[in-house]
């Protein structure tokens, strides 16, 4: 076994191609090479000290995200906090600082686990995966990227570069809230993020997506009926309802289906309810499960 | 299985250049424990939940159980071995075991680790700050309150 410490793009690049594995904070890889879970690939290139991987850039209407973001940055980032908080909020719950300190959003993208946190909010928010290869740089959808759990779409050459954000309209907010069984170093039992835009009081766009309970994230649709509707208690059960709908949920020892089905509704209506009160200028801050006192509670 | 095959490398530990020849796929853990003789450094669980192994990657704590040795190359390391001068122990050191933070000790290292690295970016922390800061660190014996006295106890004296 090898690892190589690259200290550019175009390095990792040509590792790749060549069969090498990316390794940035390790924390998903080294973790579940554990106990038989799997054993590490041969060749491993370290993604960690390339500078350009970590910068968070503001375009005309974009912004990127470098993939080796660490959720420590993402989590406390003045641009990341202002304009797309729901990827702070879910930032600031993933394991511990330590987790936090070397664990990236490229990590948590491309290990495609249905109980990531940060997939959620950058589903709601349209954000697309940039992977790169020695060949080509593309943009992909992150539905068409996580094609099921720990399974992604991209192939073994390509790098996810960074996750590129549209920017958001004035009046726009973003929230993330989870069910946890306890406030630190937990997986999600379920959890539900919501991108929401305000034209006075009315909702004019409204996104919610699912975290723990289908095979991959996944978006709820037919959210319609809410759109140019205050954000009051008839368009949040409506919300509640279509999540808890179209929620896949499975069983097992940490919550049954049916717990689960419920709790995806009430943690959809809380993400919408924040997200609507930030869009309407409120400060509340991250994570919301702390300042709203969801989730677990000390 | 992957090949055994050791890699060159050295690692800065606590402002020492260690140079090893190491297996890739081992943890930062066993190669601060069983190849330089610093075993301050426990390990609890070897599987990322306890913090026992914590020790800091160029002043911020990570889980060395978790981490590849190599992977530390060109950076810092500093455990539990770094925190005290030749002839004193420091300010959070004395003040853990004032405060009675300490029972069986196996947590101590961990600990001691999260909270240098809270104060260090954060002088003056709440105390929600410190059971964030502390939040990947358990202990089984003290309960956390002392711990967590211990720490304030070090912020007051910084700060005055
Ligand atoms: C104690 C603990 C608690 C955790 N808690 C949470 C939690 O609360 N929420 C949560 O969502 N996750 C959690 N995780 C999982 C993990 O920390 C996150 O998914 C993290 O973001 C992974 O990032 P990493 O840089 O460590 O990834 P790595 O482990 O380095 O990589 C993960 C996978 O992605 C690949 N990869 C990494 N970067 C790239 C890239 N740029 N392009 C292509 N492939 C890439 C790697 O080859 C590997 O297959 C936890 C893990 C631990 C150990
Ligand atoms: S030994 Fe590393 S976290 Fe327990
Ligand atoms: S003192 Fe024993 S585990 Fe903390």
């Amino acid at each position: 076994m090898t690892m190589t410490i690259a200290t550019t793009i175009d390095e990792i690049l040509s590792g790749l191609s060549q069969g090498a594995r990316p390794i940035a904070g390790g924390t998903d890889l080294v973790v579940g090479s554990r106990q038989g879970k799997g054993t590490l690939p041969e060749h491993l290139i370290a993604i960690d000290r390339v500078s350009e991987l970590a910068h968070i850039e503001v375009g005309a209407e974009t912004t990127r995200i470098g993939s080796g973001v660490t959720h420590a940055t993402l989590m406390t980032d003045p641009t990341i906090v202002a304009s797309f908080t729901g990827v702070s909020d879910a930032a600031a719950l993933v394991g511990s600082p330590a987790t936090r300190n070397v664990g990236t959003i490229g990590g948590n993208v491309m290990n495609g686990s249905p109980a990531m946190d940060t997939g959620a909010p950058l589903v709601v928010l349209g954000a697309q995966a940039e992977l790169a290869s020695t060949s080509a740089t593309r943009l992909v959808d992150l539905d068409e990227l996580w094609v099921g759990p720990g399974r992604t779409s991209a192939a073994d050459d390509e790098l996810c570069t960074a996750l590129v954000i549209p920017n958001r309209p004035e009046s726009s907010g973003s929230a993330y809230v989870r069910l946890e069984y306890r406030r630190a170093m937990e997986i999600a039992i379920v959890g539900a993020a919501a991108a929401v835009t305000l034209d006075g009081d009315a909702i004019s766009s409204v996104r919610v997506a699912l975290t723990a309970v289908a095979p991959t994230i996944i978006s709820v649709g037919g959210l319609d009926a809410v759109v140019g509707q205050p954000a009051d208690e008839a368009a949040l059960a409506a919300v509640s309802e279509a999540s808890s709908e179209q929620a896949a949920p499975i069983s097992d020892l940490r919550a049954s289906d049916r717990y689960r089905r419920h709790m995806i509704g009430v943690m959809a209506r809380r993400a919408v309810e924040a997200a609507a009160r930030r869009a309407s200028g409120e400060t509340i801050s991250v994570p919301v499960n702390r300042a709203l006192g969801v989730g677990a509670q000390s | 299985m992957s090949t055994s095959n050791p890699q060159a490398v050295t690692l800065n530990v606590n402002g020492v250049p260690y140079p090893v020849a190491i297996d890739t796929s081992r943890t930062l853990s066993t190669v601060l424990r069983n190849e330089l003789g610093l075993t301050g450094t426990k390990e609890g669980c070897d599987d990322c939940e306890c913090g026992a192994c914590m020790v800091l990657l160029d002043g911020r704590p990570i889980n060395s159980c978790s981490y590849l040795a190599v992977q530390t190359q060109g950076r810092e390391v500093t455990t539990v071995e770094g925190l005290a001068s030749q002839d004193d122990l420091a300010p959070l050191q004395r003040n853990i075991l004032a405060a009675g933070g300490v029972q069986c000790g196996f947590c101590t290292p961990g600990m001691l680790m999260s909270a240098t690295a809270l104060l260090d970016e954060n002088p003056t922390p709440t105390e929600e700050e410190i059971r964030i800061g502390l939040s990947g660190n358990l202990c089984r014996c003290t309960g956390y309150a002392r711990i967590l006295d211990s720490v304030i106890q070090t912020s007051v004296e910084i700060n005055s």
